[in-house]
């Protein structure tokens, strides 16, 4: 045992070496246990089988104008639409101001290719595909698509304009590799 | 803890002596739900609520373990392992059944529960602790219920799984991230079927450990009763066995006919049809809708239709739906009324069956579509939920005056029985 001289020796400011030695000793196990907690969460992220997404092609040769057709990258279902002019015309009329996500129909669709609309079937607020792709379903309010999870109506610039959800149907990325062949990812 | 009347503990086989020393289990037993445990002698069949939820916990765990041996969480064959459970696995439909109505019985005796503990201020000093860990219990459940009804593979279960992981996404720059992590990947997907799996295997235990939690710090108060009052002295309370083992057992066979009726007659009342349909990521059903246990709180998330301040409608939706829960474990402090039971609170007693109607509305509305007039009716039971919670009950609590009050468990019970005390000697 050692005597309390001993264990008191080196005493500065009330506090010991053995303050030290625990303050350190629990510090480090504490860094130690953070390090593997970090596998521990990260794990349940997306894994690189998921990650790997892969591109999709779309031949879209075969939608008339006024059609759309339903189809899915990244295991998300995607809608492109065939837009006839009236539709175009009737998303340009609209204000941004009334716009819940101001946006312009040219940042949501390709320069000169402005009859296709190209968007996630996901609707913003929880994730229902919204109706309207197929022929006779219900497009809502403003002539888009109508979410029946919730209620939420989109444009037919696939915009927001009633309902619960926040944003615009997101427009992933993709370019046209062909006159009638979409790339998507 | 208990009071200083209770029966003390005292083996008498040498075994049992013997075993006293070394692991004093039959102790435990003894003094919690034995003789040597007293408790308020006029409690009513609502207090079989706490019996008969433990017992839908130990129903769902038997079966879930039976049915975990057939079924496979791979999307490739999960909805088909349950058709094989339904099908083939001896006994298997009875056992499904069982697990999916038993989780109906589970939520219906928890929610009788809940509203005993409002309607007889069970949640009031000294009881805080027990009230917190209930609405622990609560969310557990919730969140056990929800991962469950995943597992089949059906359409409600896709579609589930998107809406309510999307609420993650309302928040705002680390929602999308949130819900991908809790996901596993950008869609409800193999990845999270399997995490479900198996957090659906492990929170029931979860519960288990927090219903312990729970009984210990009711043991330490004791049950309260429908008079509110605390227990004064030995004659105020009976032992809990023979007494309310007795009454358990009773509403325990009760609470089983109820279930086996389900169960055997009408094993699908209480589902979808739609959950019949394997699990499809392009198409979402006409009309989805939880289970009916989550439907106020659905209807909550559904009021929200419209920006509000520099908050957006989802993100409103979602805070007030997770408020709407966590507002409960505000409730011993919202209610500062001294007077616990209803019986003697003339006013609250009102607002308490104007809540009750309310929490139904919304129960109603949360079934419906997102279309007038359900979305009004939801706004306005919804703004009364919390204005309950959040202005009547204070006010309330604060300029009521209770109905005078007995002395004494005792003296309530004995003042129920005094016509018969005037017409002759059986009372007693």
């Amino acid at each position: 045992m050692a005597s309390e001289s001993e264990l008191n020796a080196g005493i500065e400011d009330g506090v010991r070496r053995r303050d030290f030695i625990n303050i350190a000793a629990v510090s480090f196990a504490g860094v130690g246990a953070v390090a593997v907690v970090l596998p521990l969460v990260n794990q349940m992220n997306p894994s690189a089988d998921v990650l790997a997404l892969s591109t999709t092609e779309i031949d879209i040769s075969a939608i008339q104008p006024g059609q759309a057709i339903k189809t899915s990258w990244r295991k998300q279902p995607v809608f492109v639409r065939n837009l006839v002019a009236k539709e175009i015309a009737e998303a340009k009329a609209v204000p941004l101001s009334d716009l819940r996500d101001p946006q312009t129909i040219d940042e949501r669709t390709k320069p000169g290719k402005e009859n296709w609309l190209i968007t996630l079937g996901v609707c913003t607020h929880l994730g229902c595909v919204p109706l309207g792709a197929a022929e006779g379903e219900n497009k809502g309010d403003f002539g888009g698509y109508f979410c029946p999870c919730h209620g939420s109506h989109y444009d037919t610039a696939a915009r927001i304009r009633k309902g619960p959800a926040p944003t615009n149907l997101v427009v992933p990325p993709y370019e046209f590799t062909g006159d009638t062949v979409v790339t998507i990812g | 803890m208990s009071f200083p009347w209770a029966k003390p503990y005292e083996p008498k086989h040498p075994l049992m002596k013997w075993m006293d020393e070394k692991l004093p289990i039959p102790r435990l037993v003894y003094n919690a739900t034995g003789p040597g445990y007293p408790v308020p002698r006029n409690l009513n069949y609502f207090w079989n609520f706490g019996v008969l939820a433990g017992a839908a916990l130990m129903i769902q765990i038997i079966t879930g373990i039976i049915l975990a041996m057939h079924y496979a969480a791979n999307v490739g064959v999960a909805f088909n392992s349950v058709e094989h459970i339904m099908r083939d696995v001896n006994a298997g439909w009875f056992i499904r059944y069982a697990h999916m109505n038993g989780a109906s019985m589970f939520f219906i005796v928890v929610y009788l529960h809940i509203f005993r503990g409002l309607y007889y201020g069970s949640y009031k000093a000294p009881r805080e602790m027990v009230w917190l860990l209930g609405v622990v219990i609560f969310l557990l459940m919730m969140a056990t219920a929800f991962m469950g009804y995943v597992l089949p593979w059906g359409q409600m279960s896709f579609w589930g799984a998107q809406v309510i992981t999307g609420f993650f996404s309302a928040i705002p720059i680390v929602g999308e991230p949130v819900r991908q992590w809790l996901l596993g990947g950008f869609v409800p997907d193999n990845a999270t079927l399997n995490r479900f799996f198996s957090l659906h295997y492990l929170l029931p235990f979860v519960i288990l450990g927090v219903i312990i939690l729970h009984i210990w710090a009711l043991h330490i108060p004791g049950s309260n009763n429908p008079t509110g009052i605390e227990v004064k002295d030995e004659q105020d309370t009976v032992p809990f066995h023979p007494y309310y083992t007795a009454k358990d057992g009773f509403g325990l066979g009760i609470f089983l006919l109820v279930f086996v009726a389900l169960t055997f007659f009408s094993p699908n009342m209480l589902g979808h049809a739609d959950n019949y349909i394997p699990a499809n990521s392009l198409s979402t059903p006409a009309h989805i809708v939880p289970e009916w246990y989550f439907l106020p709180f659905y209807a909550i998330l559904k009021a929200f239709t419209f920006n509000f301040l520099w908050i957006d409608a989802k993100l409103w939706g979602v805070i007030a739906m997770f408020a709407s829960i966590a507002l409960l474990f505000f409730l011993p402090w919202l209610d500062s009324s001294p007077v616990k039971s209803s019986t003697y609170r003339p006013l609250y007693r009102w607002f308490f069956w104007v809540l009750v109607a309310d929490v139904l509305l919304l129960g109603w509305c949360g079934m419906q579509p997102a279309e007038q007039p359900w979305v009004i009716l939801s706004q306005l039971g919804s703004i009364y939920y919390f204005a309950h919670f959040l202005v009547i009950l204070p006010i309330v609590s604060r300029i009521e005056r209770p109905l005078p009050m007995p002395n004494s468990i005792t003296e309530a019970v004995l003042a129920k029985h005094a016509p018969d005390a005037a017409s002759g000697p059986a009372a007693a």
